[in-house]
């Protein structure tokens, strides 16, 4: 095979993964959505529910806020289209994604950043009262969860010598023995910590409240409707089942393409969710047995997320 | 058991045995403190027990499934007969909070790698470099006892103190001798009989386990 078709297929693999995690993230809540339904008791929609949402936000009408400024249509935008191209570039189906080289860690985080950010502002730029008291939560977790997040990824490289996710997840598979390490375990204990105040889940956000004392996500979208609306959850959608994926990959790698053949990218696709479904399963039943922290408890969950990071760090130059 | 694998798996016990003194920081019901006490009773013997399997010792097995009966059932038991009265009790308000003692934890486990250097650079051996996991969880066991206020999180925070101990003595040196053991672990254990009844009768004149209550002498 020649350089040109090897391009093209990486071209190819990458567009899938955006597809996949914008298809699959929706699907994914409603799965969620229908798991935690089941052990309520509960029929629950159908899974394919935040589908129809979506489809029906986006028939409405557009409806903004009279003081807002151009940060407020802006954001959701910006939101889907950060984690539209950090989906693109993320080794989630292949290891050797178009612009692989540029897949680093820290490029990942601070993609994701950006729409979180402009999001924040957003909340803040119609000028209510819950808008501010959102984005201020939000930032308030978003900036706990920073150094915990940080130390995680130093955690993560040290094995391959490398922040570029594909060399992380080629690292691991090259070693599989590598990812029962104590080094290993506890920095992706920390992630997933991470992963879940920062994409607003249970203990940290309830995503299924509008309750004035407690909402956080919630609160910061409140003043969206219509299109704006479905856009920031497809957005939202997408942003977990992306963090979910490179998480997945940093646990258990294989299955995923690594070289540039049509059908491997197909394996990898279909491997991909399956590991994505199984972890989102799992975080759905741990969510039924969950309450939500109380807002001043938070740091306490995060600052045992940087802990337990900064004992990976140690443990990493500890066990060779 | 290749060499690697017994690497990796020394390594992974050693390592939770730091995480349970950790959490037991973190973790403020008496009760949950308690079972976080057990799973690392339990991880301690694991690391004597990989360790006797490498060695062919079979006195270390023997202190292994010891060390498994000592500390990872019959003193949790014990304390938890302490608290059983109210299983609801909890440490409230340690003098330094619980985001500050992870923080905390997290530099003493900086600190015993950068004074362990020396130690592990004459054991140079896989189980010699993870000593440093060993005075974390013991630093932290001391951190527990000068910071909590309840009597049984005391009492853990000196058990923890032992099994950081004990988890140096089994990686640096193989375990000591089955009788000096044998002693060590009595002394805890009847340590432990002293304190819980100290405890039970803390709280049957102070109607809680709280140290800070004690400031009067009566006879």
């Amino acid at each position: 095979m020649n350089a040109g078709s090897h391009t093209v297929v990486a071209v190819i693999a990458s567009c899938s993964q955006v597809v996949a995690v914008a298809v699959g993230g929706l699907v994914l809540i409603g799965l969620m959505r229908k798991v935690r339904a089941h052990l309520e008791g509960r029929v629950g929609a159908p899974i394919l529910q935040p589908m129809f949402d979506v489809r029906k936000l986006f028939r409405k009408e557009r409806l903004r806020p009279d003081q807002a400024t151009w940060i407020f249509p802006l954001a959701p935008v910006v939101l889907v289209a950060t984690v539209a191209v950090a989906a693109a570039i993320t080794p989630l189906v292949t290891t050797g994604p178009a612009l692989s080289t540029g897949s680093d860690f820290f490029a990942l985080v601070y993609l994701l950043l950006v729409g979180s950010t402009l999001l924040a502002l957003a909340g803040m730029d119609a000028g209510t009262a819950f808008g501010g008291m959102g984005s201020s939560r939000a930032v308030t977790i978003g900036a706990l969860a920073e150094p915990a997040l940080l130390v995680t990824i130093l955690a993560l490289s040290a094995t391959a010598h490398s922040s570029n996710l594909p060399a992380i997840v080629r690292a691991t598979l090259a070693d599989p023995g590598s990812v029962a390490t104590p080094q290993r375990l506890f920095a992706l204990g920390a992630l997933l910590v991470v992963i879940v105040a920062e994409s607003g889940r249970l203990p940290v956000d309830n995503p299924a409240t509008h309750l004035e004392l407690t909402m956080v996500h919630e609160a910061m979208i409140l003043e969206y409707a219509g299109p704006d609306l479905a856009f920031v959850t497809v957005g939202e959608a997408m942003r977990l089942t992306l963090l979910l994926g490179v998480f997945v990959n940093l646990v258990a790698p294989w299955g995923i393409a690594t070289t540039t053949n049509v059908a491997a990218v197909a394996v990898g696709l279909v491997t991909l969710v399956a590991k994505v479904a199984v972890v989102g399963l799992a975080l759905a039943v741990f969510e039924v047995f969950t309450a939500k922290l109380r807002l001043f408890r938070l740091p306490e969950l995060l600052a045992g997320a940087f802990v337990l990071a900064l004992l990976g760090v140690v443990s990493g130059l500890v066990v060779k | 058991m290749s060499a690697s694998t017994y690497a990796s798996v020394l390594g992974l016990t050693a390592a939770v045995v730091l995480l349970c003194a950790v959490v037991t920081l973190w973790r403020r019901t008496l009760r949950a403190i308690i079972r976080v006490l057990a799973v690392q009773g339990l991880a301690l013997a694991c690391v004597a027990m990989v360790v006797g399997l490498r060695r062919h010792d079979t006195g270390l097995i023997v202190v292994a499934v010891l060390v498994l009966a000592a500390k990872a059932i019959v003193v949790p038991m014990l304390i938890t007969r302490v608290v059983r009265h109210d299983p609801a009790s909890r440490e409230t308000q340690p003098l330094v909070n619980v985001p500050a003692s992870l923080v905390a934890a997290g530099a003493l486990t900086i600190l015993a790698f950068a004074v362990t250097r020396s130690v592990t650079a004459l054991v140079p051996t896989p189980a010699g470099r993870l000593i440093p996991l060993g005075l974390a969880a013991m630093l932290v066991g001391f951190f527990a006892l000068v910071t909590r206020r309840k009597a049984v999180s005391q009492i853990v925070g000196i058990l923890l103190v032992d099994n950081g101990v004990a988890l140096v003595a089994f990686l640096a040196t193989a375990g000591v001798p089955l009788i000096v053991e044998l002693g060590a672990s009595l002394d805890v254990l009847l340590a432990v009989v002293v304190l819980q009844v100290l405890a039970a009768r803390l709280r049957s004149l102070l109607g809680s386990f709280d140290l800070d209550r004690l400031t009067e002498l009566h006879d």
